[in-house]
């Protein structure tokens, strides 16, 4: 998609499509010609996993679809699991494929975050990332919510209301969102709609991300811009087998959860059908949620802490513009690395608390003192402190250390310390950036 | 590389995070109990599923229902009356002799009489009670929970079946148990309201509506096993694992195959890798 | 980016030995082909009838429900199934044209069970597109297919019409002189 082509038809028939349909030729620009960075390590296959998770999805879906039934969506689905040929194994697939394709989602923008792969040029291919994320997530919500068991139904309770806190509009919303006066199966049957269509959604969104991507080029683990033939390989083989060695690999994971732990991510309450009068002792969502859900918690207010929530998202969307540094790559950002692991551990600190009590301790028999609401000693207080961080994070480290900050020497080319590797950097490697820097 | 140790992390922390929260009153976790179809490679014990079902069959179905697993289940494989003369379920013997023993309600299709007729292997376990009304109302207000997905549907499964079944002991003084209430140790709830003793000595567990079903000898076994409380819990919980997840055995057996095939691939994916990345440094 | 688009390519010089290259690469593809092929049938049978569609697929019928002339329809595998308890004259009829000519030549003796020459059980589907044929009409005195004109006699054999073969006699067997077991 960007510089000129190298495909050359051989037969008369390609010949013949070539002047008509130049599809091969997209292809092969695309996934055969394509000039990859050399240095490209693991944490850059998530891309090709991502793209496997999201035909996974698709696929075991449209044959979930052949066998749910809205009308009677809790029993279709147990029929699913007891009657249908290979039920059993289309439904674990595409439940355990949604968290599969979170965690890969996870891992891929950790990664652009550390890589600086959303500044200058690629704000665009980061923006439309951050889209098919928030996309994932809304088809997600609804997906789980479609089996109609208790943790589905409450989930869509406690979500829905969650628009229910914007001023003068909340009620009008919710009461649209709902069709009715609750969750109710008005409700389930156009969030089965919707699940439907927002994965073609997203799919259509990962064609202009590709698109975005072949336009700019990949980003590579030292941040500088592939400047000779040296710098690159073409993507195939050299990317194609990398990639789906890491693939196959992931797909171990995958399939160890699908075989022997399917209902390990899920919830048991999930196993009991929906009922409007009872609510489970615990509603909490699914794990991909969670820290969303602990940033939800962590603010008193209901109207502050959705706004919360929704900002944390909008922050991924501000990130391009909120990084000052002119170094893309936290390589050579001693600092700022520092910063990233400990924004890796809030997140994590977030999902955690997003799984706990609030007011439960987080060091167990221990009481310190009350603060405003709780103990300090509580998850909610730790919630606290790691959504000030996530903020904190984007808001103020990001902005001010860019301008600060003493970075390491670049290398002047992503060959240069590659082709010398592993036998050590000689000296001239080093000595030239440090003079261009 | 620190990045990729704290990205594990993070991952596990997710995981971890997704795992099981202790109810509010903090029942008893339930007693580790070895299950033979536990493990990669577990297999349900048929015996075992057989006086699991007569358990489930003279005493559980009393009150509840089981109603999303038809007779025909019982003969699939796995099963607990799988026969491998018979390799499809509908024509199994004993299964139709089980299906026989019950009453499903029909329409006569020749005079669109309600009518009631002997179930075949197709139909499913038919429910002790017309309704949730009914049911409600015959158990003083409890519903008796359906049983199809009942070892799925707790946390902690088979074990916390049996140790629920197992666990009734006398209330602890000071606790205040109400008409047609159980104290059991290992039931979800919280009792603060309802004790009288120091309020950090909170008894664990919670109420029941369902008194200690099982006694001695109150089944008996046709392989001559003795028939103890404990024998019992652990064979009708085994069984409501059956019935909850049938296609256990097959999804193990398919997943050693495939993760066997997925660890090959990889091999040779990654000797593919090595030989095509010989000559380029990176 | 322009300036490396062009491939950049460094042909990597394989190992010292092409069979032991060519065999991993050969080995790989073939298990990635037959890693596919595995996983797309599961997604192939998923579409086949499942365990609970199979297990109604036999039916019982008691046979002193249909009077001498009349016919019942039941839904068997979600199709008609027409029980048909023929008078004599019908039988007689059938016997009679066994040596005619016809498309789908068979004997009437073999459309019914040994000794129950009134009871014909057929799926009640016409062998050309499958709509359901009624009985009374057409030239034959048997079925008559109203959507293009396929005529049936009185033992369901193909007679006049674009049909290419007889109404199907499903698997039955008599559990009792009164009772089928049909599938």
């Amino acid at each position: 998609m960007s510089g000129h082509s190298t495909y050359e038809p051989k037969t008369g028939f390609e010949r013949w499509l070539d002047a008509r349909l130049p599809i091969v030729r997209l292809g092969y620009d695309s996934f055969v010609d394509y000039p990859t960075p050399r240095n490209l390590n693991y944490w850059y296959t998530f891309g090709g996993i991502l793209s496997l998770c999201l035909a996974t999805q698709l696929i075991s879906g449209i044959i979930l679809a052949m066998h749910y039934d809205v009308g009677d969506a809790f029993n279709s689905v147990e029929r699913i699991m007891r009657d249908v040929n290979h039920g059993w194994l289309i439904r674990y697939m595409h439940a355990n494929g949604a968290s599969m394709f979170f965690i890969a989602v996870y891992i891929h923008m950790f990664r652009g975050l550390y890589y600086g792969s959303y500044k200058a040029p690629r704000e665009v291919l980061w923006l439309l990332g951050c889209v098919i994320y928030l996309l994932m997530m809304a088809t997600a919500f609804m997906g789980y919510v479609l089996p109609w068991g208790q943790m589905s139904f409450h989930g869509a309770v406690v979500i829905t209301n969650l628009f229910g806190a914007l001023p003068i509009v909340g009620e009008s919303i919710t009461t649209w969102l709902w069709g009715g006066f609750a969750v109710d199966d008005a409700t389930l049957n156009r969030f089965f709609s919707l699940h439907y269509l927002l994965p073609f959604m997203i799919a259509g969104v990962v064609i202009l991300h590709i698109w975005a991507l072949h336009v700019v080029g990949q980003n590579n683990p030292t941040g500088v811009e592939p400047k000779s033939k040296a710098d690159t390989l073409p993507f195939t083989p050299y990317a194609t087998v990398k990639d789906g060695f890491a693939m196959s690999v992931f797909l171990i994971l995958f399939a160890f959860f699908v075989f022997y732990m399917p209902n390990a991510l899920g919830h048991a309450d999930n196993y009991i059908p929906a009922n409007p009068l009872v609510t489970p002792a615990h509603i909490v969502p699914e794990w991909y949620f969670l820290p969303f859900y602990a940033i939800l918690r962590a603010v008193p207010d209901k109207l502050m802490g959705v706004l919360a929530m929704f900002g944390a998202i909008a922050c991924l969307f501000a990130l391009p513009w909120l990084d000052t540094s002119k170094v893309r790559s936290m390589r050579y950002r001693p600092t700022a690395k520092m910063y990233f692991f400990i924004f890796v551990v809030a997140c994590c600190i977030l999902g955690l608390c997003g799984a706990k009590l609030p007011d439960d301790p987080v060091i167990p028999h221990v009481k310190t003192f009350l603060l405003i609401d709780a103990d300090l000693n509580s998850f909610v207080w730790l919630s606290r402190a790691a959504t000030l961080y996530y903020f904190g994070f984007f808001l103020v480290i990001l902005p001010i250390l860019g301008l600060k900050e003493t970075p390491l020497p670049v290398p002047e080319s992503i060959a240069s310390p590659a082709l010398s590797h592993p036998a050590g950097l000689p000296a001239h490697a080093t000595a030239a950036p440090e003079m261009k820097g | 590389m620190m990045l990729r140790k704290l990205s594990i992390l993070a991952a596990v922390a997710g995981l971890m995070a997704a795992g099981p929260v202790l109810a509010a009153g903090h029942p008893l976790p339930p007693k580790n109990v070895e299950w033979s179809f536990e493990g990669p490679f577990g297999k349900f014990d048929q015996a075992q599923l057989q006086r699991g079902y007569k358990v489930y069959r003279e005493v559980c179905s009393a009150c509840h229902s089981m109603h999303l697993v038809s007779f025909r289940n019982l003969g699939d494989k796995g099963g607990p009356f799988y026969n491998a003369e018979y390799k499809n379920p509908n024509d199994n013997p004993w299964v139709k002799a089980i299906a026989k023993d019950y009453e499903v309600a029909d329409i006569d299709s020749e005079t669109g009489d309600a009518i009631k007729r002997p179930a075949t292997s197709a139909d499913r376990f038919t429910s002790p009670y017309p309704n949730e009304a009914a049911a409600r109302a015959g158990n003083g207000g409890a519903l008796p929970p359906d049983m199809s997905l009942l070892a799925k549907a707790r946390t902690g499964g088979p074990d916390y079946l049996y140790s629920l079944l197992t666990g009734y002991v006398a209330p602890p003084a000071g606790l205040k148990v109400g008409a047609g209430q159980h104290y059991n140790p290992y039931m979800a709830g919280d009792l603060t309201a309802s004790w009288s003793g120091p309020h950090d000595k909170v008894p664990p567990g919670g109420y029941i509506a369902m008194a200690a079903p099982l006694k001695k000898d109150l089944v008996s076994f046709d392989d001559g096993t003795p028939s103890t409380i404990d024998q019992q819990a652990k064979d009708v919980s085994a069984f409501l694992m059956w019935a909850a997840e049938p296609k256990m055995e097959e999804r193990k057996e398919t997943g050693f195959v495939v993760i066997l095939y997925l660890l090959l691939f990889s091999g040779l994916l990654y000797a593919s890798y090595r030989k095509v990345w010989k000559n380029e440094s990176h | 980016m322009a300036d490396t688009a062009v491939g950049a390519t460094t042909e990597p010089e394989h190992g010292n030995d092409p069979s032991r290259r060519d065999f991993i690469y050969i080995a790989t593809i073939a298990a990635a082909a037959g890693g596919a092929a595995s996983l797309v049938w599961p997604f192939i049978d998923q579409m086949n009838p499942s365990a609970d569609t199979l297990a109604l697929a036999s039916t019982e019928f008691d046979l002193t429900k249909v009077a001498e002339g009349q016919q019942v329809t039941l839904k068997w595998r979600g199709k008609p199934l027409f029980v048909r308890n023929r008078t004599a004259g019908e039988i007689q009829k059938a016997v009679a044209d066994d040596s005619a000519a016809m498309n789908d030549p068979q004997k009437d003796a073999d459309r019914v069970k040994p000794g129950k020459a009134q009871w014909l059980v057929l799926i009640g589907s016409c062998t050309h597109l499958g709509c359901v044929p009624t009985f009374g009409g057409g030239d034959y005195g048997g079925w008559f297919c109203p959507c293009h004109g396929s005529h049936y006699d009185t033992s369901g054999r193909i007679r006049k019409g674009p049909a290419p073969l007889n109404l199907a006699v499903p698997e039955y067997e008599f559990l009792s002189d009164t009772t089928v077991k049909i599938g």
